[in-house]
């Protein structure tokens, strides 16, 4: 893909991101039936149909050059918000080698790689970036391996690593999380971090998804979507910055909700590292309104019934309680009862 | 395991470096460069006999950073099944053999202040890849090297060359043995311990570290057992519904493979847990081989890790 990037959208502010018509249509709507409950869903990260968000490890989008702009803003007002402990220098490496080789490979227009030995040669086009490098000298590079990459590539990223049967979040570059905060569970076991997920628990689907992950095969990566609804296309919806956006929730009414309520979804992949034996773990977020969401009449559909039947627990633990009622209000007109294909697909 | 994903090799290289072990050299078919791996890891290699398929875990023994070759060192067991015999009688330079990506299920802990190594014969091979990378590190390690006499002692060369100091060698022959009560006993805290050998040795170095209080997240012992030959017997696999024979050369795991249903494994060698199968029906007694199970589940006999253990018994039936 040849991305037309929105060079000037914002996420912040004056809010003018916007998804164009191709960019609704490859949405990863997270919902495959009109009802949702949680589970792990964890598959294989193989390549999906071209132009979808699958179709390579990392998806660059028309968002790319915003987001990373985006990314450069909240880390020169949080530092942060990129931490690495010591230990986790060859993870670094190890990300920063995934990162580049599938980008050049994927999106030869936009990136190139040329190695001779550990002398690396890094072309980030669309960012403007031309880097010569020695892969595993530190030294060589503007910052930390994790930090340069990351700030290049869209999502976020986090790093465990494993011992003792466990995982520990140890590394990472979290700028557009919803609400929760690299700071706080740096060096949290793998349930430590999830704890707060409600009936997970109960559904034992930590244990399951922890066995699963502590044996996860290099060249087999896994995916999972996740999703939560946020208000504004807002990236950073930071406990830290819970004082900006938490006041968010009370604007919205049944009038406005078509644009000021998005659909937030996340795709989660997962990778062995080969060095460190550590996995990365990146949150690749995608924000659509539901106005444009409504464009796609099964989607209508099926987010309204999604919303409205949706178990109360998670309404809570997903933060929609002030909102949820507004939402469904404003898309029950797009659902006339008619019944919605199986599947995501758009029709 | 998925199998689609293995990768083809050609034997570039074969020595002979004691009287049972030979040490092998693996190239990409494709050429270029096999897969990074960390110190500690193991590859599945699977090798085409005339009437059969082995799959053996091999540890990768060479430098993470060289990647043009992956090393393995492969013992001659005197009760082989095959895989041994097959890499020692039948692979020549030149030969084909098919591998699985690395999988490191005795990797180095990243935190830890000190590292003691300690290797039983052909348990040097994965250590040899963990030294690699504890050099340079900053972080202290030692290696304790034991084998029945100097000429069993495989890679002594190199280890000499690189360790200087820090490689103590033991030879049975000569009476010496590794005193594990005073080096466990005297260690700094955060210390690390690492061992790869002989069942008897794991079992004594794990026994006296946590005598001497160390926390069992600080033991790190890593064994591939080889399928054991036994009796035959004949399993039925209740979702399946077949009857599968189980020869007295050829492991549950195999057998059950060969009649075309798939179990998912990492290791074979009875560590990863990965194989675990519910018994559901037994009229006599499992041999638990592996290394997996605790005492209390191998005595309860509700559940077997087919790669390495097999049953003694007129019916066994298995959620498979
Ligand atoms: S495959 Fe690892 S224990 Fe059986």
């Amino acid at each position: 893909m040849s991305a037309v990037f929105n060079l000037h959208e914002t996420f912040r502010d004056d809010f003018s991101y916007r998804n164009s018509a191709r960019a609704i249509r490859r949405f990863p709507l997270p919902f495959s039936e009109d009802s949702y409950m949680y589970s792990v869903n964890i598959e294989p990260h193989l390549p999906g149909p071209p132009g979808s968000v699958t179709e390579f490890a990392f998806d660059v989008d028309e968002h790319y050059v915003a987001e990373c702009r985006e990314r450069a803003i909240v880390l020169a007002a949080e530092p942060l918000r990129y931490q690495a402990l010591p230990h986790m220098m060859s993870s670094q490496w190890d990300c920063l080698e995934l990162i580049m080789e599938s980008l050049a490979r994927d999106y030869p227009t936009h990136f190139s790689l040329a190695k001779q030995g550990n002398r690396w040669h890094w072309i980030n086009r669309p960012l403007q970036i031309d880097q010569h490098f020695t892969f595993g000298d530190t030294a060589t590079l503007p910052r930390q391996p994790l930090d340069y990459i990351t700030r290049q590539a869209q999502g976020d990223f986090v790093v465990m690593d494993q011992r003792e049967g466990d995982l520990w979040t140890e590394a990472g570059m979290v700028t557009t999380q919803a609400d929760w905060s690299l700071d706080f569970d740096l060096g949290m076991t793998f349930k430590e971090w999830h704890g707060p997920v409600p009936l997970a628990h109960e559904l034992g689907v930590f244990d399951r998804a922890l066995k699963f992950l502590l044996n996860l095969r290099l060249g087999q990566p896994v995916r999972r979507l996740n999703w939560t609804m946020t208000i504004h296309p807002r990236l950073d919806t930071s406990p830290e910055n819970y004082p900006q956006w938490g006041t968010d929730r009370a604007t919205v009414t049944a009038q406005n909700a078509g644009d000021l309520v998005h659909l937030r979804v996340e795709l989660q992949g997962l990778w062995r590292l080969p060095r460190s034996n550590a996995i990365v773990f990146g949150i690749r977020c995608y924000l659509v309104s539901l106005r444009e969401l409504a464009t796609v009449p099964k989607w209508a559909r099926r987010v309204h019934r999604v919303l409205k039947d949706l178990h109360p627990a998670l309404v809570d633990y997903k933060g929609l309680t002030r909102y949820r009622d507004a939402a469904v209000e404003w898309l029950a007109p797009f659902d006339d009862g008619s019944p919605t294909t199986p599947g995501t697909a758009p029709e | 395991m998925n199998d689609a994903q293995t990768i083809a090799v050609e034997v570039i290289g074969i020595e002979q470096v004691t009287p049972q072990i030979k040490h092998f050299k693996l190239a990409a078919v494709a050429g270029g460069s096999l897969p990074v791996f960390s110190g500690g890891s193991h590859i599945i290699v699977v090798m085409q006999g005339a009437d059969r398929i082995h799959k053996n875990p091999y540890s990768l023994l060479g430098s993470p950073q060289q990647l043009d070759t992956y090393e393995i060192g492969v013992r001659r067991m005197e009760e082989s099944r095959g895989g041994s015999h097959f890499m020692h009688d039948r692979v020549v330079i030149g030969s084909r053999l098919e591998i699985a990506h690395p999988v490191n299920l005795f990797g180095l802990d990243k935190i830890a202040r000190k590292h003691v190594l300690i290797a039983g014969g052909i348990g040097i091979t994965p250590i040899l890849a963990q030294l690699e990378d504890l050099h340079g590190g900053g972080v202290p390690y030692e290696l304790h090297y034991s084998v029945r006499s100097a000429e069993h002692a495989a890679f002594l060369e190199r280890l000499r060359r690189r360790e200087g100091d820090r490689l103590h060698t033991y030879y049975d022959s000569e009476g010496q043995m590794i005193g594990f009560e005073t080096l466990l006993a005297t260690q700094p805290l955060g210390t690390h311990v690492y061992v790869c050998g002989p069942a008897g040795m794991i079992n004594h170095v794990i026994a006296t570290a946590k005598a001497c209080g160390w926390p069992d997240s600080h033991i790190h012992w890593e064994q591939f057992s080889a399928p054991p030959v036994g009796d035959a017997f004949e399993v039925f696999l209740a979702r399946s519904k077949i009857s599968v024979q189980v020869p007295p050369d050829q492991s549950l795991l195999e057998s059950i493979e060969a009649a075309g249903v798939e179990v998912p494994y990492l290791c074979r060698g009875g560590v990863c847990g990965f194989c675990h199968t519910r018994v559901l029906e037994l009229d006599g007694d499992l041999i638990h081989n592996d290394h997996f199970l605790s005492e209390a589940d191998k005595a309860k006999g509700n559940s077997i890790m087919p790669c390495v253990s097999r049953a003694h018994c007129k019916r066994l039936v298995l959620d498979l």
